[in-house]
């Protein structure tokens, strides 16, 4: 049974059916991000005075994350743009480009997500708080049973406020040194994963669904890149317009990935 | 007629992506310096200043590459009802900010 409407236009919609569904779909996508967005305004406005972290994300791999997923925009246009004037050569070379790009994306938010999740705050017992990157836990390191050190790269501070805003000249002008802590001074310990405070879960939470948008995403476009040359064969307009819809759905990403940059990292 | 049915080159749409591809950087450059520079007390305004921008660079993506501009009615009418509902997800949250229930420990 042949499937209607996959390349000419409805009479009633003036849309091929495909087009219409992912703008539906882009529509639920805006609800569910949307969603995730009021949750984190109602979070930040919600946090004490001076409890809202400032300076915590690197601005300068996001500023590259946002130079690649626009990039990868680009090319996917041109894409579907050398779809249209049937030019198979070009639609894989600038594909190619996208999955790139949007792999090296991955990697360095991979690398956002390891440089947060080997940063701990100990809280001491006299009140303080050693605060850095690990960069090891002694051998016999056991926190329930008291044993051991663990050696951050950092420094310690006297009240937690002291760690929120990383760009106050207080935040900038701390030396960072080795800091080695026993487990018997340790009250509590904990890295800068999604359980750290309501910045870190709202962060992880947004990003890792963004992510996983941009994972799904590469593997549709790869999908098209490694086997659309069956269907560019037998049916070049349907496989230009499979290409516009995932164009759309990755314009979209990039379009949530515009608002997650200023949002988390400048903000 | 969408943009889609449009006849299409390489040449201009390799045109377009430089133009779309120089205003995002200059947006992500406004919205960077705007975030490092001194303006007024708080964040407000630079929370202000810097979101106006964004929305600048998400106009550009959403009207010059998903080719919103010159897109079919339906899919406008689509897009009100997600900006609707949008706005008033965005709205009652803030709305109801500070309506704790009674007998709920405030911090």
């Amino acid at each position: 049974m042949e499937i209607p409407y996959t390349v000419q236009a409805r009479p009633d919609t003036g849309l091929y059916n495909a087009k219409l569904g992912i703008w539906l779909f882009l529509a639920s996508e805006v609800m569910l991000f949307g969603g995730l967005f009021s949750a984190y305004v109602l979070l930040r406005v919600g946090a004490e005075p001076g409890m809202w972290p400032h300076g915590w994300l690197n601005v300068t791999l996001g500023t590259v994350n946002t130079l690649l997923l626009a990039l990868s925009a680009i090319t996917t246009l041109l894409a579907w743009a050398a779809c249209k004037v049937r030019d198979f050569t070009k639609f894989k070379i600038f594909h190619a480009c996208t999955i790139l790009l949007a792999l090296t994306f991955l990697g360095i938010k991979s690398y956002e997500y390891h440089d947060k999740l080997i940063h701990y705050e100990i809280k001491l017992n006299n009140g303080t708080f050693a605060d850095g990157h690990l960069v090891e836990k002694s051998a016999d390191f056991d926190l329930a049973k008291k044993t051991g050190t663990v050696t951050l790269h950092g420094h310690i501070v006297t009240d937690e406020k002291e760690l929120m805003d990383l760009r106050s000249p207080e935040a900038q002008a701390a030396k960072h040194e080795e800091v080695i802590v026993a487990a018997t001074d340790i009250k509590s310990m904990g890295n800068y994963g999604p359980r750290h405070n309501t910045f870190t879960a709202i962060y992880f939470t947004l990003t890792g669904l963004h992510a996983l948008h941009i994972l799904g995403g590469t593997l549709v476009i790869f999908y098209f890149w490694a086997f659309g040359g069956a269907m560019w064969k037998t049916d070049p307009e349907r496989f230009t317009n499979r290409i516009e819809v995932s164009g759309l759905f990755w314009h979209f990403v990039d379009l949530v990935w515009i608002f997650l940059f200023p949002v988390l990292y400048l903000t | 007629m969408s943009e889609s049915e449009k006849p299409v080159s390489l040449q201009s749409t390799l045109r377009l992506c430089a133009v779309v591809f120089f205003v995002i950087l200059c947006a992500t450059s406004g919205m960077i310096a705007t975030s490092f520079a001194h303006i007024g007390e708080g964040w407000t305004l630079k929370v202000a200043l810097i979101l106006c921008i964004a929305v600048v660079n998400a106009f550009f993506v959403a009207g010059y590459l998903m080719h919103l501009l010159s897109e079919k009615k339906l899919i406008f009418t689509v897009l009100i009802f997600t900006v609707f509902f949008f706005a008033g997800l965005m709205g009652l949250t803030m709305w109801a900010m500070n309506d704790f229930p009674t007998g709920t420990a405030v911090h």
